[in-house]
């Protein structure tokens, strides 16, 4: 499934023209997230087509495209979260999962029975049910722009719950694995073109400082590596 | 079942088990040390590049413990239902071979000596009615002298890098004026100082602060320690924390003991066995050895022993002395027992510094046990009367390499936005340009903090989990808000364009949410008196003889320092105890 052609717009159009952008990126770094994503044909192993445009939506919005460079959706942090359903991780099998399962006092932790692939599930149907029933049938990825930060903003700060889920737990998630997505090695599917490390400055693999050790704040002069040897 | 019989059981292949399974195997006792976690050796998971994978290591936790076997639950008070550490946040614990030691960063202190005998001296010093009402102060019961050699004999185990103040009484270079006497130099010179480290040196040295160079468990040069093995120079890549060191130069138990213990016919390591208990005689007087779970055949496995040593990891230490009815479980209530009694932990905050944008603090670049630090507001090293709190905090810019997810879920800091609009212009700015000063503090023990068994949740064995009921208190609050006070004016003399102070806010609540520090303590206490003490001061059970408890467990109070440099101290002091006196005529080292 390709990202939905809205996504693609704004990205073209929030960057195209953007002199910032080139200073940040230093080199062709949207150039090849665009072709990259020409060529993205990537189809969800996990989610359905609404959960699908609701994450490439959402992801954009919390990593939006600006002049420092694009969305989290062409960095592929939706293909990314995708990916991580199916991993130990995806199906709860590094936390502890075992009942009675209650709620407590927020700062005692994640409390519910949900592993983060049901926990996405649950979340994102409810999240819809709430725009339908809000927004005269449409869903989250049909809404503009400004309506769907406000209501990521309602999510993150209100105390409304998406089905079984807070709904700001759900937010904190979606947040946490968009930006992995943007800044792991690409090796999981995201951060393509390496323009999340691009961005920071952060010079992936190469984990060698021997002669960097103090420049006196000059900046480091070289580019990111991947594991797998791709580079920026 | 067949049970076969050991001279000694080491219960954990960490700092402190593997130091006791070495001294032990030298003293001519056959050894099995027992492993819940599998095996590891650098060559293989800790290869260059695959290791250098953030989402792997440090943040889906590869070299951690697995929550889903097994955690702890947690309140903030007695009256509130513990609830269980479902997800890894707060403290991170270790598992499989070299423990936490092969994903720790490496900061290797000695200890403050005024911490050895804390109530001592605030007593001596400013009286009884100093210390707070329901505030468990207590001395360890060793002094620094007794201590000297073992620390020496550790920092030339790890070869660890720094710079001393005075050996044997006189000056012998730059390093803290407040650290004790030492009998020799660090066995390699400090580490190189990052950017953003020699800006603090600077601005510290300016405010009329002492900053000296952390003593590092990462090798500053090629070493090879005193067991033959080698490590070799660190290159300031930055994955320290979290994961196994590739360069094969930050210490660890894999790579500065396991090799030469290996290759000794009296040791035998066994992964995948999770101790289930220590089992004890009719009249719980003596240990006959440990039950464990084979967690590859899933059978429960007797192994007997003369001698067991609990060395696997604080809490863990705890919960297995509750598992086996060592000792009496601590009451809050009726104030008696001593088993989970004086649980501790470590305050810290990060205060944030940002220069100019022509100015590159390049975050990545770091080892971690590197940094400059001042000691200034540490242990007694400052006048505690007009104040009215015991306790202190080293403070440092400890750079140890950081990574972009890490950074970019912590948000760029200040006001600035943790997502959206402006989001990324905040974070670029905070990668680039910022440095962070912590403020890395002691935490005193409370007669309600303390851990004890969950009435309601179990682990994958069906054994109870372990509960912690923990809280931050006013002494320590306010012991963290003035040493963060005193920051302030080296940010501003660093120059920096704005800056945020982190510090622990009146009343706050323990957070298991936030990575702090996983420097726990305390729960199996060393001292004097068996009333107040789980250990004697040689680390042995005052109610098992035969059984030894090393790590932070035996820390009374948690300290403004790393524990891990006085864990393994206190691991040489109670192996050449137990190879001097012990062995010679097995029994109470001191009567109780
Ligand atoms: C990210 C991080 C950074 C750190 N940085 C520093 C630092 O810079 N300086 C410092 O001083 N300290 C640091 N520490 C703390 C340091 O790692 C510990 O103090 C140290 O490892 C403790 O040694 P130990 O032998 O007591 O326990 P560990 O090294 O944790 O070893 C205990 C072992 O026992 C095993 N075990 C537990 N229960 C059982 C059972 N029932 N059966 C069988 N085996 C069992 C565990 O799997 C583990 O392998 C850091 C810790 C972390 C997590
Ligand atoms: S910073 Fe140095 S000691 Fe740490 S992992 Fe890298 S090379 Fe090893």
């Amino acid at each position: 499934m390709k990202i939905p052609s809205s996504t693609r717009r704004n990205f073209t159009a929030g960057l195209l023209g953007s002199a910032s952008f080139w200073m940040y990126g230093g080199h062709k770094v949207w150039a090849d997230a665009l072709q990259s994503e020409s060529l993205q044909s990537y189809e969800p192993k996990y989610f359905n087509r609404e959960e699908w445009l609701f994450l490439n939506a959402a992801c954009a919005r919390i990593f939006p495209a600006d002049a420092h460079g694009p969305d989290a959706a062409l960095l592929g942090a939706p293909e990314f979260i995708d990916r991580q359903m199916d991993t130990p991780y995806g199906h709860g099998e590094l936390w502890y999962m075992s009942g009675p399962f209650k709620e407590g006092a927020p700062n005692l932790g994640y409390q519910l029975s949900l592993p983060p692939r049901d926990l996405y599930r649950q979340a994102i149907a409810a999240a819809n049910t709430y725009v339908r029933d809000h927004h005269q049938g449409q869903t989250f990825a049909q809404l503009t722009i400004p309506e769907q930060i406000a209501l990521l903003k309602l999510f993150e700060q209100g105390t409304m719950t998406l089905g079984a889920v807070p709904a700001h737990t759900f937010f904190e998630q979606l947040r946490q694995n968009t930006l992995e997505g943007v800044f792991s090695d690409p090796l999981y599917g995201g951060n393509k073109a390496l323009a999340g490390w691009t961005l920071l400055g952060f010079p992936g693999a190469r984990a060698d400082f021997m002669d960097w050790v103090n420049q006196k704040g000059a900046p480091y002069p070289f580019g990111p590596v991947s594991i797998s040897g791709e580079t920026a | 079942m067949c049970a076969k019989k050991v001279d000694a059981i080491v219960i954990g292949a960490g700092w402190a088990g593997s130091i006791l399974a070495k001294e032990l195997t030298e003293a001519g006792l056959s050894v099995v040390m027992l492993e819940r976690g599998d095996e590891r050796a650098t060559a293989v998971e800790g290869d260059y590049p695959s290791s250098i994978d953030e989402l792997r290591g440090a943040i889906r936790h590869r070299l951690f413990q697995n929550l889903s076997q097994s955690t702890v639950t947690i309140r903030n008070t007695l009256d509130q239902e513990a609830l269980p550490y479902r997800r890894l946040a707060a403290f991170l614990p270790g598992e499989g071979v070299g423990g936490a030691g092969l994903h720790w960063s490496g900061v290797h202190f000695r200890v403050a000596p005024d911490d050895l005998a804390l109530r001592t001296n605030v007593v001596a010093r400013y009286g009884k009615n100093f210390i707070p009402e329901g505030m468990n102060l207590q001395d360890y019961g060793v002094t620094y002298e007794e201590l000297e050699p073992f620390f020496d004999k550790a920092e030339k185990v790890f070869g660890t890098s720094g710079e001393p103040y005075t050996i044997k009484g006189k000056i012998a270079g730059n390093g803290n004026r407040f650290a004790p006497d030492r009998s020799d130099a660090f066995p390699l010179p400090a580490m190189g100082e990052v950017y953003s480290a020699s800006l603090f040196r600077s601005a510290a040295a300016n405010v009329g602060y002492h900053p000296y160079a952390l003593p590092a468990a990462n090798a500053s040069a090629q070493y090879t320690n005193p067991y033959g093995v080698q490590m070799g120079p660190c290159n300031f890549c930055g994955y320290c924390s979290g994961y196994d060191c590739y360069m094969y130069s930050k210490a660890s138990p894999n790579v500065n003991i396991l090799p030469a213990l290996r290759q000794d016919p009296k040791f035998t390591l066994i992964t995948k066995a999770h101790v289930l208990k220590v089992n004890l005689d009719a009249d719980n007087k003596k240990a006959t050895g440990v039950s464990y779970l084979d967690l590859r055949t899933k059978k429960q496995v007797e192994l007997d022993a003369d001698l067991v040593i609990i060395s696997a990891f604080q809490f863990h230490n705890v919960h297995l002395m509750l598992l086996s009815g060592i000792g009496q479980p601590y009451n809050p209530q009726q104030n008696t027992g001593t088993v989970g009694r004086n649980f501790v932990y470590q305050t810290i905050t990060t205060s944030r510094a940002w220069l100019s944008p022509k100015q590159y603090t390049n975050l990545f670049v770091g080892a971690g046990g590197a940094g400059v630090a001042i000691d200034d507001f540490n242990s007694m090293n400052f006048d505690h009367g007009p104040l009215g709190f015991v306790g202190g905090s080293p403070v440092w810019v400890n750079q140890a390499g950081v990574k972009p997810i890490a950074a970019a879920v912590g948000g760029p800091g200040g006001k600035a936005p943790t997502w959206g609009e402006g989001y990324k212009e905040a974070m670029v700015d905070t990668y680039r340009h910022s440095l962070t000063i912590d403020a890395h503090g002691s935490n005193m023990a409370y007669r309600d903090v303390y851990l004890d068994l969950d009435p309601t949740y179990s682990n994958a064995y069906g054994q109870p989990l372990l509960r912690m009921t923990f809280n931050w208190k006013d002494n320590d609050i306010r012991m963290n808000q003035y040493v963060v006070g005193k920051i302030e004016p080296i940010i501003k003399a660093m120059g920096a364009t704005k800056y945020s102070l982190g510090m622990l806010k009146d009343g706050e609540v323990f957070d298991t949410r936030r990575y702090q520090t996983t420097h726990l303590g305390g729960g199996a206490i060393m001292g004097t008196d068996p009333k107040t003490s789980c250990v004697n001061r040689y680390l042995q059970s005052w109610d098992v003889s035969n059984v030894f408890v090393i790590g932070a467990s035996a820390f009374p109070q948690g300290m403004g320092y790393n524990p891990t440099g006085m864990v393994a101290a206190l691991a040489y002091w109670a192996a050449y105890h137990i190879r001097t006196t012990y062995l010679k005529n097995p029994g109470p080292m001191v009567q109780a």
